[in-house]
């Protein structure tokens, strides 16, 4: 296996940022969400490497910890969605007939429908009383369909390939044939869909965080920026609280899409054709 | 297929859409646990210091369940929605503004919405497109890698981010642009439109960041492709001149899966657009939402919930059914 340029880099910045957001807290005996920790507005120090903020709140630990619940989110509900995705796709794509439409147009219309206003809707109505676990459960339904509708057009495309049929006459079964035969075409793609949603998930509670509409007590790459613009630290010149959160989700997004796309174009080159 | 079936097939979609829409806004709250009205009867009871009679409270339940449309059985309300919303555009009154319709205030926002996000679009498709169609076409050049290092950088940036990283840079530190969107109302004038340009122009640009590397990085991934082919090496062969056959033969095949994907996209452009009015405190769809959600005004919320899915699938099917114009192949047949 030869990684290309996107891949290593990709790779790379993720192992950082996951090994970082898993190891340190280790180290870390200061609950960073409680205030008055520390003295307000340090600058950088060796002992506080990002400074602290006007809530006496250690900005490094405090985003350490914002990453690793990121990536958790991220990561366990691009797992269901992967899950949701491939299940749709491959029974849509290789049953056929009036289930895939009725799926396709299920996938379609989750799709089309714009999310952000009904992750509103719903940010709105569970407001006070939701859970870290909800706002979870919301993201994945949203967070499938894109997924499903690339692994059905695979499926599609590869249930009419002679070694099905093959299959198919020596005796197995519709399952068999597709988990034993069709999944392993799909597979690279599977790979790149949850690579993809993990960006989309964290990607959209940290939106929903930042206007205040998911649950902001946790730390996330959006509660973070959430806190930083209730306290008004644009205004007080504490730049750092805000440009920190920023530079992290700017190279965390970047691994994921570099892995993401690398990781196809490796499969591409090895298939032989893009 | 042929082109009137191409349209009823499209038509036909967007009105599966439209519905299932709907539907979705119509049952999601009320397949929540929590209850608005509960909430709203309790906020008014300790505002008041517990002086309310049960009789007044069960008055006031009756009332709001009204205005909510909430009496009657679930399907008879499920059918005067429908009546309601497509027949009569008719969300009932703003809570927070009563007795304002709420579909004034939509009727307010939706110009801001549309010109914010209708300029940003063309900008950042035409852009974004040329810059990809050059990058593609000259791809062994050295700045078409620069070119497409930006595309790759930029591509996975959230809008929210732009946002703030536009306002840091030109509210805060170079404040060139206002912080916050304040227009004043007023007759059209010269002045005005000076206003809105100057107070659009930040929320705007973010916007066109985000498609950029979008548009950049599958612009150049066709263009590259299509170069390869047959008939572009024959045209070259042929003396056709380079400029002619990049815009003559590259650009116009490689301009059609990029009108197809912007129909698709369309949805999580109107997201990231709710998404920076809101940052920007710019007067559309996406500030009423939230200002919405802040005051518990909730025929508000259905409202602008409601009118974002219909302008959304519109506007994706108004795309489908240009189409056919850019596209002999469907034209034709």
């Amino acid at each position: 296996m030869k990684f290309n340029l996107r891949l290593k880099i990709g790779i790379t910045i993720l192992a950082i940022f996951v090994l970082a957001s898993f190891l340190l807290p280790f180290l870390n005996h200061v609950d960073p969400t409680k205030q008055g920790s520390f003295f307000k507005n340090l600058r950088p120090s060796l002992e506080h490497l990002l400074g602290t903020n006007s809530q006496g709140q250690d900005i490094f630990w405090f985003l350490i910890y914002s990453i690793r619940n990121s990536l958790i989110l991220g990561v366990s509900v691009s797992i269901a969605t992967t899950l949701i995705a491939t299940l749709v796709g491959l029974s849509a794509g290789y049953i056929g007939g009036w289930y895939d439409r009725l799926m396709m147009i299920l996938t379609d219309s989750v799709i089309s429908i714009p999310s952000f206003p009904i992750l509103i809707v719903l940010g709105a109505l569970v407001r006070g009383n939701t859970s870290f676990m909800i706002v979870g459960i919301i993201l994945a339904i949203f967070g499938w369909a894109w997924g499903a509708r690339t692994i059905r057009s695979m499926a599609l495309s590869i249930r009419e390939r002679e070694f099905i049929n093959t299959a198919r006459f020596s005796g197995s079964n519709r399952l068999e044939v597709i988990f034993n035969e069709v999944f392993p075409y799909v597979y690279a793609y599977i790979v790149v869909g949850f690579i993809n949603s993990i960006l989309f998930v964290i990607n959209t509670e940290a939106a929903l965080a930042v206007i205040g509409l998911s649950k902001v007590e946790i730390p996330t790459l959006g509660s973070i920026i959430f806190w930083a613009l209730n306290y008004n630290a644009l205004f007080t010149g504490q730049y750092l609280w805000v440009i920190a959160p920023v530079v992290a989700t700017v190279l965390l997004f970047l691994g994921l899409f570099l892995t993401s796309t690398g990781y196809n174009q490796m499969f591409a080159t090895r298939r032989g054709h893009a | 297929m042929n082109l009137i079936q191409y349209i009823l097939t499209r038509v036909g979609a967007y009105f599966v859409i439209l519905f299932i829409g709907i539907t979705v806004t119509f049952f999601l709250p009320r397949l929540m646990p929590s209850d608005p009205i509960e909430g709203y009867i309790n906020q008014i009871q300790t505002q008041a210091g517990q002086t309310m009679d049960p009789e007044a409270i069960t008055k006031l339940r009756q009332s709001l369940r009204e205005l909510y449309g909430l009496e009657g059985s679930l399907a008879s309300q499920y059918v005067n929605y429908l009546k309601k919303v497509l027949l009569k555009f008719d969300f009932g009154p703003s809570l927070s503004g009563f007795p304002k319709p709420v579909s004034e205030y939509i009727l307010q926002a939706l110009p801001w919405t549309a010109g914010l996000l209708g300029i940003s679009i063309v900008f950042s498709w035409l852009i974004g497109n040329l810059i990809g169609l050059l990058a593609g076409f000259f791809h062994n050049t050295r700045w078409a890698t620069v070119l497409e290092v930006v595309g790759v950088v930029l591509y996975p940036i959230p809008y929210y981010i732009l946002a703030l990283v536009l306002i840091l840079l030109f509210a805060y530190v170079w404040p060139l642009f206002p912080l916050s969107t304040t227009i004043r109302p007023g007759p059209i004038s010269l002045e005005k439109i000076r206003m809105i340009i100057y107070n659009s122009f930040l929320p705007a640009l973010t916007l066109v960041l985000a498609g950029f590397g979008w548009n950049v990085l599958g612009m150049k991934a066709l263009s590259f492709a299509n170069k390869e082919e047959g008939y572009v090496k024959f045209a070259r062969l042929k003396g056709v001149p380079p400029r002619t056959v990049m815009f003559q033969y590259v650009a116009k095949n490689s301009f059609l899966p990029q009108i197809t994907a912007l129909a698709l996209s369309i949805g999580g452009i109107f997201n990231g657009a709710l998404l920076t009015e809101i940052l920007f405190s710019y007067p559309g769809l996406g500030l009423r939402m939230r200002t919405a959600v802040g005051n518990g005004d909730f025929n508000m919320l259905y409202g602008t919930v409601t009118i974002s899915i219909i302008a959304v699938a519109t506007a994706a099917l108004i795309i489908d059914l240009l189409y056919p114009l850019f596209d002999p192949r469907i034209r034709y047949q």
